[in-house]
């Protein structure tokens, strides 16, 4: 029993950074705007909630940087995108490339040092309880914050009048335009919670998962995400069972090399990757669905006529 | 407050479509200088390291010509694809494709000799690269799967393969447990150009010809009109008779098997053997190499050898001032960054307005167009 508790907790590990930047990127593809530096923006954050953590000694603050710094770096993103109308499929490439590079020269002085972890969810009497306890009451801050984004972003998309505006905007940035919808003014608010919660996936990395910093410690997780949105056809909750099945696969995988299974351990590492296309593969099989649900205008630069 | 204001030029700038690189990389500069002097360096001195003492010497012209051998040959590949609208972002697993498969021979069977050794493992190469490539193809024309993701996912999996290879099947027995494979008989290395003067290999050729057949291609043919139709309008491209599934397979293959070539030139010329990694990235780095050649075959020549450049300038402030080589990766993913900024300016006029000033002053059209998104 206590096993399978143990691999639920660390499919929950495995699967909170990953449900955190899909669900920020699937606000911003709402939006109509495809950012495809999820990566790099996940990888400043990491780079960001270990340094502050470590410099601070308080890996809370360590936390606040890493949103603070994937919102920023998505900024540039924005201005460019949104402000200079650049193509969104390059510039975001960009953003990627960049962060690989900025977070690799950052970390080369934090190689190695030992982080700080923040500490799992305590409750007296509750965490204790058997099996159910440490699942739902002993995990990281950062699980309980991924669950909350999720409902959150389902309320806010779909129960208020700010959401609805938002999603007409993915439809039809002009016809938005037209009613007199600021489309820029919330796309950058997308883009800028987006960066965020990318951000805030980075620091689960190097503040929870590994608590250090690795270079390229995100390790292709950011692509994961921007597959897990196509996966859930955009929607929030198939985003939260997408990123359950990908940490399933991550973890399994994991046990598979500890286990000394006779397959080549990078076979196994693979996995996760070719998981992935396999599941983009049978999502959008059936052209008309995907065409159904993706945003009209999205990955479309948009200037305003005046 | 001020705002900018994005406003459509008639036509492209031609002023701007040539000046727009030059403007990116002068921009890179000093976002470089302010960087430098973030990081306690005195700017001039290292830029000086960074850009000019790499290639002060002949031999290391023959070093940048190394680099930027298997970044144009990519390039050039990949601004077909771009051209074309389709986003082939996995050129680093096609590099490494095919160089696995190109060193098929050499590893397998090294007793075979003689000159047909070298074409057959360039062809070999090639045709690695390009199935690899022809996967997202294939999953793109088929199930319309996103060949952004796909083809990047096929990046790691490239990867793993090439970690496994010269770890398990093909690691070098008389290797002293080092992953790598046999070094290369001497029919299966690619010939240095001159020898005598430094190490640039056949590679830097190869990239030549292929960017000025891919712009031959693309100025000159039917099939470069059918890339450029079909990437700025696919509707029109349909009218004309071009099929989009046939391009993408074009595309996706051509750019494949040059990012093979790349890799099999890298791994026989430059490298000598398989080692788990062999690319710094070349496949990523391809893509700025492209955007800030203009996706122009003969812009791709020089933007190949300014990006080449930053690699050598990333490891010579390494060992001269002690800076991370990460620093390369800083300057070109600044680079790219310029570059697509830039471009704006091809097609838009900037303008800088107050929020509470008047209308400016535009064509009756974009008037008419104002009020009418005022009106509601």
């Amino acid at each position: 029993m206590d096993i399978t508790v143990n691999i639920l907790l660390t499919i929950a590990t495995a699967a909170t950074p990953l449900l955190i930047a899909a669900i920020g990127e699937l606000v911003v593809e709402r939006s109509g705007v495809l950012n495809l530096g999820v990566e790099g923006m996940m990888i400043m954050g990491a780079v960001g909630g270990f340094g502050a953590g470590y410099l601070t000694g308080s890996p809370w603050i360590g936390l606040i940087a890493a949103i603070v710094i994937g919102a920023l770096f998505s900024l540039l993103f924005a201005i460019m995108t949104l402000s200079l109308a650049t193509n969104q499929v390059a510039t975001g490439l960009s953003l990627t490339l960049l962060g690989l590079g900025l977070s690799g020269m950052m970390g080369t002085s934090f190689v190695g040092l030992p982080g700080e972890r923040l500490p799992n969810l305590n409750i007296p009497g509750l965490s204790s309880i058997p099996i159910v306890g440490k699942l739902l009451f002993g995990q990281d801050p950062i699980f309980y914050i991924s669950i909350a984004l999720t409902i959150a972003v389902t309320w806010f998309l779909f129960r208020t009048r700010t959401g609805l505006t938002l999603r007409s905007i993915g439809d039809s940035h002009t016809s938005a335009h037209a009613l007199g919808i600021k489309v820029i003014r919330y796309r950058y608010l997308a883009v800028l919670f987006g960066g965020a919660c990318a951000g805030l996936a980075g620091g689960h990395l190097s503040l929870v998962y590994t608590p250090q910093w690795v270079e390229n410690m995100s390790a292709g997780r950011g692509w994961i995400a921007l597959a897990l949105v196509v996966f859930a056809s955009w929607r929030p909750w198939r985003v939260l069972a997408g990123a359950y099945i990908f940490g399933a696969v991550w973890i399994g995988q994991l046990h598979a090399q500890a286990f000394g299974i006779p397959v080549p351990s990078q076979l196994l590492s693979s996995l996760p990757y070719l998981a992935t296309v396999v599941v983009l593969v049978l999502i959008s099989r059936n052209k008309r669905l995907t065409m159904m649900n993706t945003p009209a205008s999205l990955g479309q630069p948009f200037v305003p006529d005046r | 407050m001020m705002r900018l204001e994005l406003v459509k030029r008639p036509q492209r700038s031609l002023l701007f479509s040539m000046l727009s690189p030059f403007i990116a990389f002068g921009l890179t500069i000093i976002a470089g200088a302010i960087m430098f002097a973030l990081l306690g360096v005195n700017p001039l001195n290292a830029f000086r390291i960074y850009f000019i003492e790499p290639i002060s010497q002949v031999w290391q012209l023959h070093e940048l010509a190394i680099k930027a051998a298997p970044l144009i040959l990519i390039a050039v590949g990949l601004s077909v694809c771009y051209k074309a609208n389709i986003w082939n972002i996995g050129a680093e697993g096609q590099f490494i494709l095919g160089g696995i498969v190109g060193s098929i021979i050499p590893v397998m069977f090294p007793q075979f000799e003689g000159p047909l050794v070298l074409p057959l493992m360039l062809l070999l190469g090639m045709v690695g690269g390009a199935a690899y490539a022809a996967i997202p193809a294939l999953l793109k024309t088929r199930f319309s799967t996103n060949e952004i993701l796909t083809s990047l996912m096929l990046v790691y999996v490239a990867q793993l393969f090439l970690d496994w290879m010269v770890r398990g099947p093909w690691r070098d027995p008389q290797g002293h447990g080092f992953p790598q494979t046999i070094q290369f008989g001497d029919s299966a290395v690619l010939p240095q150009l001159m020898p005598d003067a430094g190490r640039a290999n056949l590679g830097f050729v190869f990239a030549l010809v292929a960017a000025v057949a891919v712009w031959l291609l693309m100025s000159r043919m039917l099939k470069g009109f059918e890339v450029r139709v079909l990437g700025s309008s696919p509707r029109a491209g349909r009218f004309a008779g071009f099929g989009p599934n046939r391009m993408v397979f074009f595309a996706f293959t051509l750019s494949g098997a040059l990012a093979g070539l790349a890799g099999i030139s890298e791994v026989s010329g430059t490298i000598g053997q398989l080692q788990p990694v062999i690319s710094p990235g070349y496949g990523f780095t391809a893509i700025i190499v492209a955007f800030l050649g203009r996706l122009n075959p003969l812009g791709i020549i020089a933007a190949g050898l300014v990006l080449a450049l930053t690699y050598l300038g990333g490891e010579a402030v390494q060992t001269a001032l002690g800076i991370s080589d990460k620093v390369a990766r800083v300057f070109q993913g600044m680079l790219l960054f310029f570059v697509l900024g830039c471009d704006t300016l091809i097609h838009y006029r900037i303008r800088l307005v107050g929020l509470a000033a008047q209308k400016p002053e535009t064509t009756a059209k974009l008037d008419a167009a104002a009020k009418l998104g005022e009106a509601r």
